[in-house]
């Protein structure tokens, strides 16, 4: 027989901005998961892409000469060219969606990139079984429950 | 009871909204027959929108259209009357160069007036509704010593501490910097300012074209004064100066208003122009300049938290910094199974929402906002005197569903601070303050006003649980409890966005 999953919760995890305004997400671990994935898992995900939001925003050489050629251009080579944190938001797409195939589909959630939440949050959505009896998942899902209209 | 009789007249409301919104909602499901719609077609904010999309403004655009017209007609009148005899007479560089400097100023116009000046998309209702866990938890528990209300995160940012507000409208605590725009109804992301001469927000995506706008009409403008006044004095040294006043009204009629355009627009673009060229060099933005969030006389050891340092650094972040993507994906069309955000769309008659979702035209979103409301409403008291919380306390135990939610929330952590000598007087049954910023009015107001609010507030906590007596001042007709509700909220973001 085959189990059909619905959606028990989401678990937000929010953006850390003690660096300032630049995209960070927090690295504490949700209390909600705790029984879903192992801690490191989900927090080498969220420092990895940590890492390349920061390299998307980083302020070095490479941004600078792109801004001046934009801006000498009078930003028309837009139309042709994709700006660089266009190009490492595709790298992050990419690596989400990876990590939803190897890690947290097989456990029953799904990250969702942030970027199609505005950048405030990352949402991982919780999946149950339905037709499975852990009782340990109803309790999960129940206490988070409330979220759920 | 008198919420009991409001009841179905409220539910009629939001039933008529279902049901105007059953159009698009029928529009998705019958997707193969007609065009998928975009995201800019539902967005919740007061933009406008132009180009299936590809153009962003605000909504009054009026003075955005005057600011075209009068660069187009000065720059014109001085191609077409100047520059043939400044080109014969001294170089044709002069027109070249003035052509290069129009096209680009233009050019920084257009950029600045149609793109996404970097609004933050509203919330959806799951992330709303888990925030709003999380405050009511903090409500709940009762810590020691100083918290910050539930409504406010505080941050340090690089030894800084700053307040985050949540934003009533969006549904988020705004990131810093963030601020909401009242007239766009936008969270707009390193909020500058709304410029009407732009037709649109100045924030974090369209600022160096706002910056290099201003810059370069400066230049354009200085330019064409320098000129025009070459152009006469050239003239004059022919022919003297009265016959070339005589001259130029006669063949070139309007060389005497081009002079007085240009010299009025000189001063102030050239002045605003080295206003935002500090702003730029100290990595501030008008908003916190306004406000003087970062100035000393706040407090001894107050520091800008996002400055670099030096101003060469800050200069290049502002302006050759790495441009952000938008983060309203305008042009994205509308996935049926994705959740919409919450939208407080003041009767703009779209209030999106998807079949998932149909909960908002519940009572129980009803009841959400106007929790908010009264909350908002009952916290002034509870904030300035403990004493008439033991007394304006909890409301009676009449309770209905309105003032179960009500209840648990009017003895609650003051919240909102609010400058508000009194639900009635005001025109505005909110304001929500900044509580740094005016702090001092509020302990100022609250000693005198506690009395005289206690009598109409005290008739807001029963009224919570009774919907009893109405104070004249409340504005609480039942039945149009959606525009009030959307005039506070309206009301507080205003004052919040201050």
């Amino acid at each position: 027989t085959r189990h059909s999953a619905s959606l028990a919760t989401k678990v937000f995890i929010q953006r850390d901005y003690s660096e300032g305004t630049v995209c960070r997400f927090q690295t504490k671990f949700p209390s909600e998961l705790d029984s879903r994935i192992e801690r490191t898992l989900l927090e080498d995900t969220v420092k990895t892409l940590n890492t390349y939001y920061a390299e998307a925003e980083k302020m070095g050489g490479q941004s600078y000469m792109e801004g001046c050629l934009a801006c000498a251009t009078a930003y028309i080579i837009f139309l042709c060219m994709e700006t660089h944190y266009e190009k490492v938001l595709k790298k992050i797409s990419g690596y989400i969606q990876e990590q939803n195939e190897k890690i947290y589909a097989p456990r029953g959630l799904l990250l969702t990139d942030p970027i199609e939440r505005g950048m405030r949050v990352m949402e991982v959505s919780v999946f149950e079984d339905r037709g499975s009896s852990g009782s340990s998942l109803s309790s999960s899902a129940t206490s988070g429950g409330s979220a759920q209209r | 009871m008198h919420l009991g009789l409001d009841e179905p007249v409220r539910e009629c409301q939001y039933n008529q909204i279902c049901t105007r919104n059953s159009s698009p909602m029928e529009t998705l499901s019958h997707k193969k027959k007609r065009t998928p719609r975009r995201k800019w077609q539902i967005f919740p904010g007061r933009n406008r929108f132009y180009c299936n999309g590809r153009v962003m403004m605000a909504r009054q655009t009026g003075v955005f259209y005057l600011t075209l017209v009068l660069i187009m007609v000065t720059s014109g009148l001085f191609f077409a009357f100047d520059c043939p005899f400044l080109a014969s007479n001294l170089t044709p560089a002069i027109p070249v160069i003035g052509g290069v400097l129009f096209l680009f100023v233009l050019g920084m116009l257009l950029r600045a007036s149609f793109s996404d000046p970097g609004v933050l998309p509203r919330a959806t209702p799951d992330e709303a509704a888990d925030l709003e866990r999380q405050m009511d938890a903090a409500n709940g528990s009762s810590g020691p010593g100083y918290r910050p209300p539930p409504r406010i995160r505080e941050v340090v940012i690089n030894g800084q501490t700053v307040k985050l507000k949540y934003c009533f409208t969006c549904k988020i605590f705004r990131p810093p910097r963030a601020s909401h725009c009242s007239l766009c109804d936008n969270c707009v992301e390193r909020f500058d300012h709304h410029c009407p001469w732009v037709g649109n927000c100045v924030g974090k995506r369209n600022y160096r074209f706002f910056y290099l706008f201003i810059l370069s009409l400066s230049f354009l403008t200085i330019f064409i004064f320098a000129f025009v006044i070459t152009h006469v004095i050239l003239r004059s040294n022919r022919s003297g100066f009265l016959n070339a006043l005589k001259d130029s009204p006669a063949r070139y009629p309007l060389t005497g208003r081009e002079v007085v355009v240009c010299f009025f627009s000189v001063w102030s673009i050239v002045g605003l122009s080295g206003f935002h060229t500090y702003l730029i060099s100290s990595n501030q933005t008008t908003n916190e300049d306004i406000k003087g969030s970062w100035s000393t006389k706040r407090a001894k050891n107050n520091y800008n938290p996002y400055s670099y340092g030096n101003v060469l650094t800050n200069c290049c972040a502002a302006l050759c910094g790495p441009l952000h993507p938008s983060l309203i994906d305008r042009r994205g069309f509308i996935q049926p199974d994705t959740p919409q955000p919450l939208s407080h769309s003041n009767g703009s008659g779209l209030y999106p929402s998807t079949q998932n979702h149909t909960h908002m035209c519940d009572q129980e979103h009803c009841i959400q906002s106007t929790k908010f409301v009264l909350q908002a409403a009952a916290t002034p008291l509870l904030h300035s005197d403990p004493v008439m919380m033991g007394r304006a306390g909890p409301p009676p135990s009449g309770k209905t569903s309105l003032g179960g939610p009500c209840s648990s929330l009017a003895p609650s952590q003051p919240s909102l601070p609010s400058s508000m000598p009194g639900l009635g007087c005001a025109g505005d049954m909110l304001t929500l303050r900044d509580p740094d910023a005016h702090c001092h009015h509020h302990h100022f107001v609250s000693p005198e006003e506690m009395p005289s609010p206690l009598g109409p507030s005290s008739l807001v906590l029963p009224f919570a649980a009774h919907g009893g007596h109405l104070n004249p001042a409340q504005l609480y007709d039942p039945a149009s409890q959606d525009s009030l509700h959307e005039d506070s909220v309206r009301g507080l973001v205003k004052l919040s966005s201050v």
